[in-house]
């Protein structure tokens, strides 16, 4: 393949890889970079070797793709054209899925997904109702296509939105689009996606920038990692309509480096754009121009604003700024730059394709669209999902990720990670869009979602966040330099049983002045975790502070371990498990564990099969 | 006696970078991930080369959280304590990893085989709570599981310490 250096050229090679496809042909969709860390790699080998075994070979294919999102049931499998979907697999499995699928068409009861609730088999991936309740459209190619292969975008309509712009579209019309579909940055803070490239494109100077911000540093949150893993050419192809709509020829994808696999796509993904020359120079023909360079970040919270991270590229400490003046107007090396977010850009491509009417016509009335979120923590199908704006809280957590395990309550969501806040229970019925989480208290943010059961301390869990953001915090602004500090301080005494009424007071008082006297979200944000506890589970801290007690049993100083006799039959796991030797007994016997030994690491607890050591 | 740092081992890396904007964060990646950690002399070198005060690069290495200026292990254990791995019980798995390394986190072993780290997520919830020793992951952990799996990484000369 040489250079595309006309529409009708990239139209031409997407009908040759079309004519190339037998849709009959039976495909093995592997996800190969969330589901390696449960032995993808042998299972795919597996299927490799059995396909040979069976004189297979050349008339299936095997397509290692990106997340199919059911992270939960890893590592995971989907078989076209049937459709069907099987997870957990490990290599010994495989022969037995080639011989009755592969082999015969049929499903392999062993391996399909059994809905928990009710024992139902689901063997269709479509039916499975963790995918059912979903709407893909920034994922629309994860789990489907070959990240690596630039021709599996281009079969899916890829770079054809490109084409479309440079066509038939002024900059200004790209824009009217973008602002007419109603997308807001998925980022967190959710400002107008199209305004956004108004100001770039208004704002006087050259060169303009644009920046993919993918440092994705939100504890919980891994969608811009899957994303930038699973379909890499659709932040490209997003990027590039930008660049058009804006008039900048230069752009950077600022990555962390502790996604490999993600840089590896990343960079795999601009060779091959620039080898077919959908990026460069007079692309497609046109007399646009761009290009992109990859940067990866060294490992700083704060970098995923903004200011930061232009400060970053620029090779100095990643530290924000004040604004005005916006990057729009004056951002890396003081040009003007447009900043947005991975899954920003995702949007982008489908928007041009399907028009800013039907994106315009998903969601709330103020938020458009679609979001993936993270779902993790206390939650059965932990993994990626993406659905419409304005689904609420519930349909999210039971319908779609199968509630709490082990019969435990749902006790509150976090959104937006140390930034956010927790949603409680008596919110489940919330529509979840940028406005109503805000008026929770909580915030929109990158989209983790971590579910917390009865057994999550909510004051330990403010603690954690501030432990998170008074590390994080570069220092530049005191109220979020120290504010931070006093308040973890002041949740450190609490857990530890020597808080006081009045710190409440205190974290209240000082919540306002570091949102208000901060320059950057990082620290305007820092004290929701603690605002929305306060509020919400109130009950908890007074526990803490009045009674001495840890509710969840997690706050180490308030709790202590022991042994019901009347439970513990005696295997002696916790003895031999118990680093202090803290723990006797005989064999057969109840045991005993001498409390002025323990130091409450917890290990008993977790060994223990019979549940008999208690949290007192 | 610590070995002498080689700095012609730098060139391919001037010459890559060379002229360019913002080349000083990956010229120090680059060099860490030469040298494994970033030896004063090395500072000193890129300092001269780039022409970029030593201040200002102590500034940037000691703000990032991936540079080291001491020598790491050479196992990396990264014990992840995102809010997913936190809820499911991390902190016991850092502290049992401590106990068992008798170092602190940020700390490398007397050995020099391990070092032990935080790192606020690793983007694999599901795993959780999860570490990373070098690219590998380790999901699903209790205190008890966090250091068997230390145990693949030293095979017997942990008894014979003892």
């Amino acid at each position: 393949m040489g250079k595309l250096i006309s529409i009708e050229k990239l139209q031409q090679l997407q009908k040759t890889i079309l004519q190339g496809i037998d849709p009959q042909r039976p495909k093995v969709r592997i996800c190969m970079t969330g589901c390696r860390a449960f032995g993808a790699v042998e299972v795919r080998d597996a299927f490799k070797d059995s396909i040979q075994e069976n004189g297979l070979q050349g008339k299936v294919d095997i397509v290692e793709t990106g997340c199919h999102g059911f992270c939960a049931r890893a590592p995971v499998v989907a078989i076209d054209p049937y459709g069907f979907f099987y997870q957990q697999l490990s290599a010994k499995d495989v022969p037995q899925i080639v011989q009755g699928t592969l082999l015969e068409g049929k499903p392999v009861e062993k391996f399909i997904y059994k809905h928990p609730p009710t024992g139902e088999l689901f063997p269709l991936e479509k039916e499975v109702p963790f995918y059912r309740e979903q709407m893909k459209i920034v994922l629309r190619n994860c789990g489907q296509v070959d990240p690596t292969r630039i021709e599996d975008y281009i079969a899916r309509d890829g770079y054809l939105a490109i084409a479309r712009v440079l066509s038939a579209m002024s900059p200004e019309g790209v824009i009217d689009e973008v602002v007419r579909s109603g997308l807001r940055g998925r980022g967190g803070a959710g400002f107008p996606t199209g305004n956004k490239w108004k100001f770039a494109r208004n704002a006087k100077g050259e060169p303009k920038y644009i920046i993919c911000n993918a440092d994705e540093g939100d504890p919980g949150a891994f969608m811009d990692r899957a994303v930038l893993e699973g379909d890499p050419h659709t932040v490209l192809e997003g990027m590039l309509i930008a660049a058009y709509a804006i008039g900048a020829q230069d752009g950077y994808i600022y990555v962390r480096a502790e996604y490999p696999i993600a840089v590896t796509h990343v960079k795999k993904a601009v060779v091959d754009a620039r080898a077919l020359g959908l990026l460069g120079e007079k692309i497609l023909g046109s007399d646009f121009s761009f290009d992109v360079k990859i940067k990866e970040g060294a490992g700083a919270f704060v970098c995923g604003e903004e200011t930061a991270l232009i400060a970053s590229i620029e090779g100095r400490r990643g530290m924000p700024r004040t604004r005005p003046p916006f990057p729009a107007v004056s951002g890396l090396w003081g040009k003007p730059t447009n900043i947005n977010n991975v899954e920003t850009f995702a949007n982008i491509p489908p928007i041009i394709h399907r028009g800013a009417g039907w994106y315009a016509s998903l969601g709330t009335e103020k938020s458009k669209g679609t979001k993936i979120f993270a779902l993790a923590g206390k939650i059965n199908n932990t993994g990626l999902v993406e659905v419409p704006m304005g689904i609420t809280m519930e349909r999210i957590i039971f319908d779609i990720g199968g509630g709490i395990p082990g019969g435990k309550k749902f006790k509150a969501a976090q959104t937006g990670g140390p930034s956010g806040g927790c949603i409680p229970a008596t919110l489940l019925n919330l529509p979840i869009d940028y406005d109503s989480l805000t008026a929770a208290g909580a915030i929109m943010g990158s989209g983790g979602l971590i579910i917390m059961d009865e057994n999550t301390c909510m004051v330990d869990l403010a603690k954690f966040f501030l432990t998170f953001t008074q590390s994080e915090s570069c220092g530049r602004c005191v109220p979020c330099r120290l504010g931070t500090k006093r308040m973890l301080e002041i949740l450190k005494r609490i857990t530890e049983g020597v808080g006081e009424l009045s710190d409440l007071d205190t974290l209240k008082e000082l919540a306002p002045m570091i949102k208000d006297a901060s320059l950057c979200g990082l620290g305007q944000t820092a004290p929701n975790p603690v605002l929305t506890t306060l509020n919400y589970f109130l009950d908890e801290y007074r526990a803490h502070i009045e009674e001495k007690r840890c509710p969840a049993g997690v706050c180490k100083a308030l709790i202590r371990y022991q042994i019901d006799g009347q439970t513990c039959k005696g295997c002696g796991v916790c003895l031999k498990a118990c680093p202090q030797g803290a723990i006797r007994g005989e064999k057969k016997k109840a045991h005993t564990l001498d409390s002025t030994l323990c130091i409450k690491c917890g290990i008993c607890y977790n060994e223990c099969k019979f549940g008999a050591i208690k949290i007192l | 006696m610590p070995e002498p740092i080689d700095l012609s081992k730098m060139d391919p890396i001037w010459q890559k970078y060379k002229g360019q904007k913002g080349a000083l964060i990956p010229t120090l990646q680059e060099a860490q991930s030469l040298y494994g950690y970033l030896p004063e002399e090395i500072l000193v070198g890129i300092s001269r080369k780039l022409k970029v005060p030593l201040s200002r690069i102590y500034g940037v290495v000691t703000f990032y959280a991936q540079f080291y200026l001491t020598p790491r292990g050479q196992h990396l254990i990264k014990s992840c304590q995102g809010t997913a791995c936190h809820v499911r019980g991390a902190k016991g798995v850092l502290e049992s990893l401590s106990r068992e390394l008798k170092i602190e986190p940020g700390g490398t072993t007397g050995d020099r085989k391990f070092s032990l780290e935080t790192v606020a997520c690793v983007g694999t919830c599901f795993l959780a709570p999860v570490m990373m020793i070098d690219e590998d992951y380790y999901g699903k952990l209790t205190p008890k599981k966090g250091v068997d799996v230390l145990k693949k990484y030293r095979p017997k000369s942990k008894e014979k310490e003892a």
